[in-house]
């Protein structure tokens, strides 16, 4: 929330303030990058930087929604769940997808409608969220968890638990996971615009800054007439929508939908956007510093496949990772707290 | 004669970047005396509080317990030559038992090292006897009532030995009567020995209470003297250099007609047939105990608790008020009573909550103007006098006189008409007091109508031109300036009838 002093500060001082709070992440991740690139030398290559951008954008595109759902004080868990939901509906509709399953074999739609449909679907559970979570008072941890469970099961008993896979996969759903738009991924482009629109969201309208306000503190929101039921759900029904469109782009990227989509990766999310400084206590937190989260999460992982490192290793570093730089974030908080006022 | 000062404090000074803190002040408590630190908030109280209780290393100066000079106080130290301190926000564990959170860290042992529950139980009940709080130690604090956690605190500074108890604001949390018991204690402890420094901005309590005062102004010692040999009006001008005539600046503004217009209003589990109205112009006072309902009343009406029954009329148009949102659209205000749990955001800076009430003023071309946002944020910052580095700065940093200044703020911006202030001087020194008086009889002139909920009787009197008095949920009575007397208040606030001469001699 750092603001610029003056209307005339330009467009480059604007994103300069607004990374000055991040210096100690950004620097951490070009640390990364560097040391990166002396390990493996073929982690700088245009191809690979591309890649990092397209892979990470599917969980960035989350994370954009979790930073909203964080800054309430709330958290999502059934994201994930989501995220299959919204890829098996989609594929299922789509023409081309075929599955062992009959059911997801018997309405085809156009691309465009079909991923309508399933991000309506996204939608509804976010709305389903939204609701028990203000409405009936379920804490949001107990509520998404419940949904988690619950709408992976939806997912199975939608595609019988069998894969719904493309033959062939149309050009024009193709397109949102392979695709390229002047030479940038179609994924990291939709990402871009989620970041744009999510900075823009929280930095310039009232909706935003509802946010930080009550998650800051939801009674003094209540009284300046904040209305904190409704933005609640509109930030649970916003999360579910990135998560189903982040499943969709997953499922035409690898030609399949399975509704074992997107187990766990609810926690990578939130962890990425923890490390990005968002509280998770609500009332504090930025999309840029999810970015840079996601990125540093990112970065690590693509070195660690490009070193050949074996999977169970893998989960282990990123565990140890995740610690260390959250463990870090806390200790520097505390110090700076324990500074004197007077 | 020297024998029985207990703690002398000499030419104590302490600095933090860019301010001094404390510039030699001296400090001496006697044995079995309750002496009273006073001063405006920054005045350097809890600075050299914090300096006895060891959180604080002094730059200069020398603390002599017992005759004896102590070189490096730090809390362990502290504890050990029996200083402690009873904070305004209680440390107690409220899932714990009573005699665990007396004991916490220090449970009495048996010889296999587990705890012993029947000593620590027993060694409980016989502190609990000494503050004569009557409960089973083994009761949740949780469950307890404020006034008891505070004696579970005092007992639990008694279990340490302690000598000096230092408490803050201790009668800030309580009713009348809980005040009178915790009066009875402190007069036990003194008894005991136990010499306990007391600050508070209740002066009148201070003259009740209290053998001798100190006061600080600015970080500087002003004086010492027997609370006897002095008036509240010399107290006042020992800690700000002024009289209490100045204190309620009267505002001489012309009362209009009705704004707003309550009729039987009722809520399921308070309130019940309230009818009250509010004028232009006017500052309408509510008096009232701890837990007659004047804060649930504010609430109502503000939209923020729902009403059973009744209308809300404003300038004559029955309205209907089903959230905050509502309220303010009808040019509603409410300054509540706790200001950091609800009236700001701490984490946010000053612009952010100058305009949070108002934020859909600034939307331009469907974007926040952000530059628009700063400008009028800095215009009530400069009106208002609220000193801070600047409308980024977070209002958690500011002094509870300027955090008060910045949701005043946040209203005025909201353009509202009506504002409802429950304890507007709540904490707040006496100096910036009468600022934010100054300031409503600035706004009333302006034509706002004000409704003031206080619990001191005073600043009642002073502000208001008309107060209502409740008693358990319904309006008792009602007073013009100029039959304002503290003893009518008092009675119609029982719950009595003040019109016989009976009732009178029963109070007084």
């Amino acid at each position: 929330m750092s603001g610029d002093k003056s209307k005339n500060t330009s467009f480059g001082t604007k994103i300069l303030l607004g990374i000055r709070p991040h210096l100690m992440l950004l620097a951490a991740l070009f640390l990364l990058m560097i040391i990166m690139s002396f390990i493996a030398p073929n982690f700088l290559t245009k191809g690979n930087m591309l890649d990092i951008m397209r892979v990470n954008s599917i969980k960035g595109i989350m994370s954009i929604g979790m930073t909203l759902i964080l800054l309430t004080g709330g958290i999502d868990l059934s994201i994930g769940a989501t995220f299959a939901v919204a890829g098996a509906v989609a594929a299922s509709l789509i023409g081309g997808g075929y599955s062992d399953y009959a059911t997801s074999n018997l309405i085809k739609l156009p691309t465009l409608i079909a991923i309508i449909i399933a991000l309506m679907v996204s939608a509804m559970i976010g709305m389903v969220n939204g609701v028990v979570i203000t409405k009936l008072r379920v804490e949001p941890f107990i509520a998404t968890l419940a949904m988690m469970t619950f709408a992976r099961g939806i997912t199975y008993l939608y595609t019988g638990g069998y894969p719904i896979n493309f033959k062939p996969i149309p050009d024009s759903f193709a397109w949102f996971g392979k695709g390229y738009f002047l030479d940038i991924p179609v994924p990291a482009l939709i990402f871009i615009i989620v970041v744009l629109v999510g900075g823009f969201v929280l930095k310039y309208t009232c909706y935003g800054r509802s946010l930080y306000a009550i998650g800051g503190n939801r009674e003094t929101a209540k009284l300046s007439g904040i209305q904190i039921n409704k933005n609640i759900c509109r930030a649970y029904i916003v999360m579910a929508v990135l998560s189903g469109l982040a499943g969709i782009i997953m499922t035409s990227r690898v030609a399949s939908a399975s509704a074992v989509a997107g187990e766990g990766y609810e926690m990578d999310v939130i962890a990425s956007v923890v490390l990005g400084g968002t509280s998770l206590a609500g009332g504090k937190g930025t999309i840029i510093g999810t970015v840079i989260g996601i990125f540093i999460l990112g970065v690590i992982e693509n070195g660690l496949n490009i070193l050949g490192i074996p999977t169970y290793f893998k989960i282990i570093i990123k565990g140890l990772i995740i610690i260390l730089a959250l463990g870090y974030h806390a200790f520097s908080h505390t110090s700076k707290k324990r500074k004197v006022t007077v | 004669m020297n024998e029985n000062i207990i703690l002398r404090m000499n030419n104590i000074s302490k600095s933090f970047p860019g301010v001094k803190a404390l510039q030699k002040v001296n400090f001496e408590v006697k044995q079995g005396e309750v002496h009273a630190l006073l001063g405006e908030n920054g005045a350097g109280k809890s600075t050299l509080l914090k300096i006895l209780a060891g959180a604080y290393t002094k730059d200069e100066g020398e603390i002599y317990i017992n005759g004896k000079i102590i070189e490096n106080m730090d809390p362990k130290t502290a504890e050990e030559l029996g200083i402690s301190i009873i904070y305004q926000e209680f440390s107690c564990l409220p899932y714990l038992s009573v005699a665990e959170n007396i004991f916490l860290g220090r449970q009495p042992r048996k010889s296999n090292g587990l705890i012993d529950w029947k000593k620590c139980y027993e060694d409980s009940k016989k502190l609990l006897d000494r503050v004569g709080l009557k409960v089973d130690p083994k009761t949740l604090v949780a469950d307890l009532k404020v006034a008891e956690q505070q004696m579970v605190e005092i007992t639990k500074a008694l279990s340490k030995n302690a000598h000096i108890i230092v408490m803050d604001e201790p009668t800030a949390p309580l009713t009348q009567r809980e005040i009178d018991n915790l009066f009875l204690v402190i007069k036990d402890l003194k008894k005991q020995g136990v010499s306990i420094i007391y600050v508070s901005h209740r002066l009148v309590e201070i003259k009740e209470i209290c053998n001798r005062i100190t006061v600080l102004r600015d970080g500087c010692y002003i004086g010492e003297t027997e609370v006897a040999s002095v008036t509240v009006q010399d107290m006042i001008r020992m800690m700000v250099g002024r009289n209490l005539t100045d204190m309620f600046p009267r505002s001489n503004a012309e009362i209009g007609g009705k704004m707003l217009e309550v009729d039987h209003l009722s809520t399921a589990d308070k309130l019940k047939d309230i009818s009250f109205h509010v004028r232009r112009g006017e500052i309408l006072g509510i008096a009232g105990l701890v837990g007659a309902g004047r804060t649930e009343l504010a609430r109502a009406v503000f939209g923020a608790d729902p009403i059973s029954e009744g209308t809300i009329r404003m300038n004559g148009e029955v309205i209907k008020i089903n959230s905050p949102s509502d309220a303010i659209s009808y040019r509603m205000g409410l300054v509540p009573e706790d200001r950091k749990r609800q009236g700001l955001i701490l984490r946010m800076n000053v612009k952010d909550n100058t305009t949070l009430a108002s934020l859909k003023s600034f939307i331009r071309l469907g974007k926040l103007n952000l530059f628009e946002e700063e400008k009028i944020s800095l215009t009530y910052m400069n009106k208002l006098k609220v000193v801070t580095p600047g409308i980024f700065e977070k209002v958690n940093n500011l002094s509870g006189g300027n955090q008060q200044k910045v949701v005043l703020s946040k209203w005025l911006c909201a353009n509202c008409s009506l504002l409802i202030i429950d304890e507007p001087t709540r904490g707040i020194d006496v100096g910036a007091k009468v600022e934010i008086y100054e300031l409503m009889n600035e706004l009333v002139r302006g034509g706002l109508g004000i409704i003031m909920i206080s619990s001191e009787m005073p600043e009642l009197m002073g502000v208001c031109d008309r107060i209502l008095v409740m008693h358990e949920g319904t309006i008792t009575g009602e007073l013009m300036r100029d039959k304002f007397s503290e003893e009518t208040i008092m009675a119609f606030a029982a719950g009595q009838h003040p019109e016989t001469e009976e009732d009178k001699n029963v109070r007084r």
